[in-house]
C-alpha cells in the first residue's frame, strides 16, 4: 500500500492534519486503533474557552474542522469575557460527546482522497534518518511520503486511580506499547506527563434545587465564519454551579497519603492551571471552598462533568468526596476521577513546521508534543497536515507568527522554550492580542488557509469583499460630518456636548457613542453585522492598536534577523555557558526566536548580534 | 565581538608618577609574560603582583610592578594584566608598543567596558556608569556614577518593574478563568490605586533624576545685564582667574564664556552674555538673540544691575519677564543710588560690589540655598542620570498615567495591560533587560580609550 501521507492517530491533532493533506489533494490514510473513538472527548464535554476558543476560530479561517463540527454539536455556547474588552472575548461550546464524533467522522468519510483504517502502529519505516511509512502490529508496512504522529495519550499510558494503576489509555483501550520505546532509539528525548480527569456524575442522583445554574448566552453565535446557527437558543443545556466545603477540605486532607500524587505513585509532571483538587486544597489552605462546575455531556446519556474536582484517590475515598458536597449528597459517581500518565517527546526537537530535526518527513501534533487540550491539539494538527502537504509540493512551510495567531504563539512556545508540563494556550501567553482577536481571525488567517489550498475561491472571495467594506466603511466615516443641528435622533444623547461639527469617525471614539446609532439614523450606509464591529472596534481603540502594531513590527525587525543555519555556537566565545548550551539545543531561526529561548538572555542577545553583525554581515 | 587581545594607557597620559598599561583577553598574560623578565607570570597565581622589568629583547626598558588576574573575576570577565609603568610619556608609549608587537591590539574606546558588558559581568547603567566615573568633574558626579556601577539604580527600577509584573499577573489571571470566584475580579477602581503609586514612583525618579543631572552635568547659570553692568567680573571674580574680556567700553563681551567653579562638589557653568540693549550693530545684534538663548535655556538666571545708573521701567519689566529661577545682582552697591528696589522680590536681591569681590559669597549662599545643594550630602544617588535613561522613564510614566487616566474613561481593562507592558519594557531597556538593538554600538562608542 502507498500513500502520500500517513496520520497516526485519530484524536483531534490526527482530524484536523488528515483533512487538511487530503484536501490539498494527497491521498491520506488515517490510522486509528478504534474508529469509534475518533474525534473522542476523554475528558471535558467544552470546545473552546479563553483563548481557546480563539483557536477554534484560527483553525476554521485556515479551512479546518473543528468550529464546524461543535457549531453543528454543541449543546450550550457563550462568550466567555463578554463584559471585559473585546481583545479577550472567547467563545466556548459544552459540545456534545456523542454527536461531536459522529459528525467529525461524517465528514472525514466525506472528504476525498481519505481512507480510515483500523489498526495499530508499532514502529516507523526509516531509512538514514528519513520516514518512509509504519509498521503495523501485525507487521505489515505502510509506505508513504510523510508520516504525522498524532498519538495523543496513547504512548506508553497508564491509568492511576489511588494506589491502583493499569496500563491501558482512556476508555479502558488498548495503549501503544512501543512505539515510545522506538522513537526513543531514533534518538528523541521521551519526557512523562500526566493529566487527570474528575467523576462523571448521574443526573438523576443530583439535588438541582440546592445549586446555582449556568445558562447559555442569549444570542447568537457560530464558531465558523461560514456557518449560521444551527441552534435555538431558548433550547440550550444548563450547566450548575457547585462548590466544596470544610469536610471536603477534611477528607481530602486525611487520605493525601492515599492519593496517588501525594502517596509517590504517579511519576509524571501534572499541568499547574489545572491542579487536582489536593492540590488546590494543600496549596491553597486558606480557602474556604473551591468552586466546581457540573457540565452535561450528552443529551443522548446522563452523565454530567464534574469540572474542577480531578484528582488521583482511591474510589472509596471519592465517594466521601462528592458526597460531601451540597446537592450531591446522593449522588451516584457513574466513573470514577483517574490520571493518566503518558509519553511525550521533547518539543525542543521539532522545527516550527512541526517536522521533527531528529528523522526527515515525519511530523508530530497534539499531546505527543507535550500540550494539553482539544483545542491545541487541533491548532498544531492542521499546521502539521499543511506542512506536510506543502513540503510534498516542494513549498516552504506555513510558519504563523506571533503577531499573527494563538496557533503562532502555540507553536513557537513549543519550539522555542519547550514544556516540562502539558502546555495550554493562555490569553496571558500573547503578547499581541488585541490585534490576535476572536472576530478578526478570518482576516489574520484565511490567506494562508486559501494559499495551501484548504479555502475555495467562494470562500476567499467572501473575504476580499468583506476587507473592501471594512475599508469603504472607515473612509464613509472620515467624510460624513454632523453637527449639532444635523444631529439625527439616534444620536440626540450628543446633542448637548457638541460644540462644532465633527466627523462620525472623531465621534466614534467617544466611549458612549455606538456605530449601530449612525446607521439607526441612516448616516451611514448599511453594512454587515462583522463590518461594522471591526470598524468600529478599529475607530475605539485606535490608539492601542496602533501601538500594539509598532511593537509588532519591532519584533518582525528582529524576525528579519535570520541565524545561518550552520552557524557554530562554540566560536561565540562570550556567550554564557548556559545561553550557549540552550542555543545549540534550539537552533533558533532568528534573533527573534533566539530572544524568547529562557536561559538567553538580553546580553547573549547582544553577543549573537554583534557576531552576526561581524560574521555573516547580516 | 571578537576575540583578540586588548591593551591601552588606562590613566591620563603625561600626568602621575605612576602609569597603567592594561591588557585584557584570552592571551593577555601570555603576551606581557613574553615581555617581561622576573617570575613566569603564566604560574603565578591568579590577583597577585609581581616585581621585575619589562625588556625588549636584551634592554631594560623599565622596572615594573605587574598585576595578573585571571578570569572570570576581572572587570572584564577575561584575563587581565596591568602593568605600572615608571611615569613619563616615553616609557609608557615604549611599553605600549612593545605590546601591541608582541600580540595585542589596541582597545577601541570604551572596549574594556563594552567587553565587561557582552560578558555579563556589568549592565547596562553599570556600563553607563563607567563612562560617566571616566567624565566625572565633581566629587558628587563621581559618587552618583559610583553608586551606578554598585547597581543601585538596578534594583530601584527592577523593584517598579515586579509590582508593574504583579499587577499584570492579577489582570491576566481574570482574563484567563474569568468563570472562577477563585480569582478576585478586577475593576477600574481596584486597579487603579495600585497604577498610581506606581505612577507616583516613576515620578519620583523622574523628578529625582533633575538632580542626577545637576550632579553629573552641573548648574547652568546665565549672567545677563546691561552692557558694562558687571557681569564678566562677577564670573572673574567667582572664577579668580581672566578668561572673560573685562573693558569699560560697553558691547565687547559677544561670545557666550563659560567658566565653571566648583560650589560644594556641584560643578555651576557660568554662561556670561553679551549685554542685552537695543543696538544696530549685526554683529552684537545676533550677540544679544545669542544671549536671550542662552538665558531661557539655563537652570539659573542672575540678572545684573548697575546701582549707579537709574533703574527704568522697561528693565524692571524684563527682569520680571524672566522665568523661574533667577536673582538680581545689585552691583556698584558703593555708588550713592536713588533706586527703589521694591519692585523686585526681595528673597532674589543680592547687593555686592565686583571691584571688591564684595556679595560674590551672598551669592554663592543663594545658589546654594536655591538648588538645595547642601541637601544632596543625605541623598542616595541612585538618581537616573543620562537622556537615555531619563527618556525612557519618562515615556513609561507616560503609558502609566495614559493607563491611570482609561480607568476614567471606560476602556476595557485588558486595554492598559498594553500599558503596563509598555512601562515594563521600557524600563527593562534602562537596565539593560530588554534588548535594545541600536542601543549597544550607541553607547560604546561614546567611551573614552582605555576604560
Amino acid at each position: 500500500m502507498n500513500y502520500d501521507v500517513i496520520v497516526v492517530g485519530g484524536g483531534h491533532a490526527g482530524c484536523e492534519a488528515a483533512h487538511a493533506t487530503a484536501v490539498m489533494g494527497l491521498k491520506t490514510l488515517l490510522i486509528s486503533a478504534n474508529k469509534k473513538n475518533i474525534a473522542d472527548m476523554p475528558c471535558n464535554p467544552s470546545i473552546g474557552g479563553t483563548a481557546k476558543g480563539i483557536v477554534v476560530r484560527e483553525i476554521d479561517a485556515l479551512g479546518g474542522l473543528m468550529g464546524k463540527v461543535a457549531d453543528e454539536t454543541h449543546i450550550q455556547i457563550k462568550m466567555l469575557n463578554n463584559a471585559k474588552g473585546p481583545a479577550v472575548r472567547s467563545l466556548r461550546a459544552q459540545a456534545d460527546k456523542i454527536t461531536y464524533p459522529r459528525v467529525m467522522l461524517e465528514k472525514l468519510e466525506n472528504t476525498p482522497n481519505l481512507t480510515i483504517m483500523e489498526a495499530m502502529v508499532e514502529d516507523l519505516i526509516v531509512n538514514d534518518s528519513a520516514v518512509s511509512g509504519v509498521i503495523l502490529e501485525n507487521g505489515s508496512t505502510v509506505n508513504s511520503k510523510a508520516v504525522i504522529l498524532t498519538t495523543g495519550t496513547y504512548l506508553n499510558s497508564k491509568i492511576l486511580v489511588g494506589d491502583t494503576f493499569k496500563y491501558e489509555g482512556p476508555h479502558g483501550e488498548r495503549r501503544s506499547n512501543n512505539l515510545s520505546k522506538k522513537l526513543a532509539d531514533y534518538g528523541f528525548e521521551i519526557q512523562r506527563l500526566k493529566t487527570g480527569t474528575p467523576q462523571r456524575i448521574e443526573r438523576s442522583s443530583v439535588d438541582f434545587s440546592k445549586l446555582s445554574e449556568e445558562c447559555g448566552d442569549d444570542c447568537y453565535w457560530t464558531f465558523s465564519f461560514d456557518n449560521e446557527p444551527f441552534y435555538d437558543k431558548d433550547k440550550q443545556e444548563k450547566c450548575y454551579i457547585v462548590y466544596t466545603n470544610q469536610n471536603t477540605h477534611k477528607i481530602i486532607r486525611d487520605n493525601l497519603s492515599r492519593s496517588a500524587m501525594y502517596g509517590g505513585y504517579a511519576e509524571g509532571i501534572g499541568p499547574r492551571y489545572c491542579p487536582s483538587i489536593e492540590d488546590k486544597v494543600v496549596r491553597f489552605a486558606d480557602r474556604e471552598r473551591h468552586q466546581l462546575f457540573l457540565e452535561p455531556e450528552s443529551l443522548y446519556y446522563d452523565d454530567l462533568y464534574l469540572q474542577g474536582f480531578s484528582t488521583s484517590m482511591p474510589i472509596d475515598v471519592q465517594e466521601e468526596m462528592v458526597h460531601s458536597l451540597v446537592g450531591l449528597e446522593h449522588a451516584v459517581i457513574k466513573k470514577y476521577a483517574y490520571a493518566i500518565e503518558y509519553d511525550a517527546i521533547n518539543p525542543l526537537q521539532l522545527n516550527p513546521s512541526l517536522e521533527t530535526k531528529v528523522l526527515k518527513n515525519l511530523f508530530t501534533a497534539g499531546q505527543i508534543n507535550g500540550t494539553s487540550g482539544y483545542e491545541e491539539a487541533a491548532g498544531q494538527g492542521i499546521i502539521a497536515g499543511i506542512n506536510a502537504g506543502l513540503m510534498l509540493k516542494g513549498k516552504k512551510p506555513l510558519i504563523l507568527k506571533r503577531n499573527e495567531s494563538y496557533i503562532g504563539v502555540l507553536v513557537d512556545d513549543l519550539v522555542t522554550k519547550g514544556t516540562k508540563e502539558p502546555y495550554r494556550l493562555l490569553t496571558s501567553r500573547a503578547e499581541f492580542r488585541l490585534i490576535l482577536r476572536h472576530d478578526n481571525a478570518d482576516l489574520r488567517l484565511r490567506k494562508y488557509g486559501y494559499e495551501a489550498g484548504l479555502i475555495d475561491e467562494e470562500r476567499y472571495n467572501k473575504l476580499l469583499i468583506k476587507e473592501n467594506a471594512i475599508n469603504t466603511l472607515l473612509e464613509e466615516l472620515k467624510n460624513v460630518r454632523v453637527s449639532k443641528n444635523t444631529l439625527p435622533e439616534a444620536l440626540s444623547y450628543l446633542r448637548d456636548s457638541l460644540s462644532t461639527g465633527y466627523s462620525l469617525y472623531d465621534l466614534l471614539k467617544r466611549p458612549e457613542v455606538k456605530i449601530v446609532d449612525y446607521l439607526r439614523g441612516n448616516l451611514i450606509k448599511d453594512y454587515d453585522k462583522d463590518v461594522l464591529e471591526q470598524a468600529e472596534f478599529f475607530v475605539k481603540y485606535e490608539g492601542y492598536i496602533n501601538k500594539e502594531y509598532q511593537e509588532a513590527n519591532k519584533l518582525l525587525k528582529l524576525e528579519e534577523k535570520e541565524i545561518p543555519t550552520d552557524i557554530d555556537y562554540n566560536k561565540i566565545k562570550n556567550l554564557a555557558s548556559e545561553a550557549r548550551q540552550k542555543l545549540k539545543l534550539v537552533r533558533p531561526l532568528t534573533l527573534a526566536q533566539a530572544s524568547r529561548i529562557s536561559g538567553v538572555n538580553p546580553v547573549d542577545i547582544s553577543v549573537l548580534a554583534v557576531y552576526l553583525k561581524k560574521e555573516y554581515n547580516k | 565581538m571578537d576575540n583578540s587581545t586588548i591593551c591601552a594607557v588606562s590613566t591620563a597620559v603625561g600626568t602621575g608618577a605612576i602609569s597603567i598599561v592594561r591588557c585584557s583577553g584570552v592571551d593577555a598574560i601570555k603576551i606581557v609574560n613574553s615581555i617581561f623578565k622576573g617570575k613566569n607570570l603564566e604560574k603565578v597565581d591568579s590577583h597577585t603582583i609581581s616585581y621585575g622589568h619589562i625588556v625588549s629583547g636584551e634592554e631594560v626598558i623599565d622596572e615594573v610592578l605587574v598585576s595578573v588576574m585571571r578570569a572570570p573575576k576581572t572587570f572584564t570577565c577575561e584575563d587581565v594584566v596591568e602593568i605600572n609603568v615608571h611615569g613619563g610619556i616615553t616609557t609608557t608609549d615604549r611599553v605600549l608598543e612593545l605590546l601591541l608587537n608582541s600580540g595585542c591590539r589596541l582597545a577601541e574606546p570604551g572596549e574594556f567596558t563594552k567587553r565587561a558588558f557582552l560578558n555579563g559581568r556589568i549592565d547596562l547603567t553599570q556600563a553607563e556608569g563607567v563612562e560617566d566615573i571616566i567624565e566625572a568633574e565633581s566629587e558628587k558626579a563621581r559618587k552618583l556614577a559610583i553608586n551606578q556601577i554598585s547597581g543601585k539604580l538596578t534594583p530601584k527600577i527592577d523593584g517598579i518593574r515586579k509590582e508593574l509584573l504583579a499587577l499584570q499577573a492579577e489582570i491576566e489571571v481574570n482574563i484567563d478563568f474569568p468563570e472562577y470566584e477563585e480569582a478576585e475580579e478586577y475593576t477600574e477602581s481596584t486597579i487603579r490605586p495600585k497604577l498610581e503609586k506606581i505612577s507616583a514612583e516613576l515620578d519620583d525618579l523622574v523628578r529625582n533624576s533633575s538632580n542626577g543631572k545637576m550632579i553629573k552635568n552641573g548648574i547652568n547659570i546665565a549672567l545677563i545685564g546691561k552692557p558694562n553692568a558687571g557681569k564678566s567680573s562677577i564670573l572673574n571674580g567667582l572664577l579668580e582667574e581672566n578668561k572673560a574680556i573685562v573693558t569699560n567700553i560697553p558691547g565687547t563681551t559677544r561670545d557666550v564664556i563659560e567658566g565653571k567653579v566648583i560650589l560644594d562638589g556641584i560643578v555651576l557653568n557660568f554662561i556670561d552674555t553679551a549685554g542685552i540693549r537695543e543696538t544696530d550693530d549685526v554683529v552684537e545684534k545676533i550677540g544679544v538673540q545669542k544671549s536671550l538663548e542662552s538665558a531661557e535655556n539655563a537652570d539659573l538666571r542672575i540678572y545684573v544691575l548697575d546701582n549707579g545708573e537709574k533703574l527704568d521701567n522697561e528693565t524692571l519689566e524684563f527682569i520680571k519677564s524672566l522665568k523661574d529661577k533667577k536673582l538680581v545682582f545689585v552691583n556698584k552697591n558703593d555708588l550713592d543710588s536713588s533706586n527703589n528696589y521694591g519692585g523686585i522680590d526681595n528673597d532674589i536681591l543680592v547687593y555686592g560690589n565686583t571691584v571688591e569681590s564684595d556679595g560674590l559669597e551672598s551669592l554663592k549662599n543663594k545658589i546654594i540655598e536655591l538648588f538645595k545643594i547642601n541637601e544632596l550630602e543625605t541623598s542616595d544617588y541612585s538618581f537616573l542620570s543620562n537622556a537615555r535613561q531619563i527618556s525612557l522613564v519618562k515615556q513609561a510614566l507616560a503609558s502609566i498615567n495614559g493607563a491611570v487616566n482609561n480607568t476614567y474613561t471606560g476602556v476595557p481593562i485588558d486595554m492598559y495591560t498594553i500599558d503596563i507592558k509598555d512601562a515594563y519594557d521600557l524600563l527593562g531597556k534602562v537596565i539593560g533587560k530588554t534588548y535594545d538593538d541600536d542601543l549597544l554600538d550607541e553607547l560604546f562608542s561614546r567611551f573614552c580609550l582605555g576604560k
